[in-house]
């Protein structure tokens, strides 16, 4: 048993304590912070599978942004869940022991974990591997496959991502009126000095480090998707400490929500233009003479798409569920 | 790591089930919501389990190496991630407009409230 089976083994353990703590915890604070574990548990996880891109959206989505906005809706729907409710939990029990057994005796005809000759390897990832860096020409092989091979895909994915914005949107956007701001609605914040000043230093690096890992994406882990997260990241750190409506004075509504169109717009016109010179729907070789460095042009370019719409989806979300949780407050 | 050939899929059946209980057995509709993430999250962590080989490198093509982990899962999932933040936040949404409407985010008391309308 060497030292990185070790690790898996541990660390999958510990996934199945913090779930287990999140069944058992009436507390929502709690679970949600146990939520955030098990989001940090599981990026480090991927880490130790080789998955390196995917431990990164891991780690700012599931331990950032997913906890932020789970306390965000707890602030508005209370913290502890009612203890008796009538339900069954023996018939759930059985009901998930029976489903769990079934789907445990499917594993067993799977090939062990790590096989090299497990049918899964064996369909298109030889290829990816062998012949992308000739075709597109960037060592990233995620990259490649993510924003060329299986382009049309993750247009998809970002449409999906987009029209979940609209739909947060749509449910929470209130006429911005009722809102005279006459208290700031962090003024606890606003007494941290050390907070503030440490988190002034640290959001132009966050934002550096959001544009490193949009434009490295080709040679090292990340891309839009990633970058996206991050950057936006930025911008709540900001509203948290200096108040929401200081925040709106720095992000404009409206050109968010135009921008959130504008990555999809940029993505959908690459692949428009690839049609138009006489080549498949988001095939890059056709925006250059050279087919690698269309290759190039186009990931850049549709990388640079779903990174705005990314950010400005998450500030879309973060801001309709704080705004609210802002005039929920001056109700009460 | 073939004495434990299939632990981390079972790991993946668990974490999944556990998901699942939260999600039937519990009343509240946060709390659903964080099953329903304990269940995403598991069918990620069985995506990257298969696309690991032995021995293997993170998909980064260097010279030099030859062996390297499957790409095509990573993809998968890195995208699922996100869109999972983005409709969770849809759901999370859907909990907040339901808590204003009925004044509570609890199952049975809004099956109540609907039954005495």
């Amino acid at each position: 048993m060497n030292m990185e089976t070790v690790i898996n083994m541990v660390l999958l353990s510990l996934l199945v304590v913090t779930a287990i703590a999140i069944v058992r915890i009436k507390d929502l604070f709690a679970a949600a912070m146990l939520a955030g574990i098990y989001g940090l548990l599981s990026a480090s996880f991927f880490v130790m599978m080789d998955a390196v891109d995917v431990a990164f959206t891991e780690a700012s989505v599931g331990a950032g942004i997913s906890t932020l906005l789970m306390l965000t809706t707890l602030a508005m729907t209370g913290r502890f869940e009612k203890i008796s409710g009538n339900y069954r939990p023996r018939l759930a029990l059985v009901l998930v022991a029976l489903t769990g057994a079934l789907l445990i005796y499917g594993t067993l005809d799977m090939p062990a974990f790590g096989t090299a000759a497990a049918p899964v390897h064996e369909h298109v990832a030889p290829r990816y591997l062998n012949d992308s860096y000739a075709e597109i020409g960037i060592p990233n092989a995620v990259t490649s496959v993510l924003a060329s091979y299986r382009g049309f895909d993750t247009f998809g994915e970002v449409v999906v991502i987009f029209t979940a914005g609209i739909g947060v949107l749509a449910l929470l956007m209130r006429a911005e009126k009722p809102t005279p701001r006459t208290q700031t609605p962090t003024a606890s914040m606003h007494e941290h000095m050390v907070l503030r000043i440490v988190a002034k230093m640290l959001i132009p690096l966050i934002l550096l480090f959001g544009l490193y890992v949009q434009f490295h994406g080709e040679y090292g882990p990340g891309g839009g998707f990633q970058a996206g997260v991050i950057f936006a990241s930025a911008f709540f750190l900001y509203s948290m400490l200096f108040g929401l409506s200081e925040a709106r004075k720095v992000v404009n509504h409206v050109v968010v929500q135009i921008l959130a169109a504008l990555g999809v717009l940029l993505y959908g016109s690459v692949g428009i233009v690839s049609l138009m010179n006489g080549k498949n729907f988001l095939d890059y070789s056709a925006l250059s003479a050279d087919a690698v460095h269309g290759q190039h042009l186009g990931i850049l370019a549709i990388e640079l798409g779903v990174g705005i719409t990314v950010t400005t989806v998450m500030i879309i979300i973060f801001f309709a569920f704080s705004g609210r949780n802002q005039i929920e407050g001056e109700k009460d | 790591m073939s004495e434990f050939g299939l632990f981390n899929y079972w790991v993946v059946m668990l974490l999944m089930m556990i998901g699942f209980y939260i999600v039937i057995a519990q009343g509240n509709l946060v709390k659903k919501l964080i099953g329903l993430t304990l269940f995403q999250t598991s069918v990620f962590i069985m995506y990257i389990s298969l696309g690991k080989i032995e021995g293997a490198t993170a998909p980064i093509l260097i010279e030099g190496v030859t062996l390297y982990s499957n790409p095509l899962p990573h993809v998968l999932i890195l995208t699922a991630i996100v869109v999972g933040i983005a409709t969770t936040a849809l759901g999370l949404a859907l909990v907040v407009r339901i808590k204003e409407s009925y004044g509570t985010v609890e199952e049975d008391e809004i099956h109540a409230k609907d039954e005495s309308c």
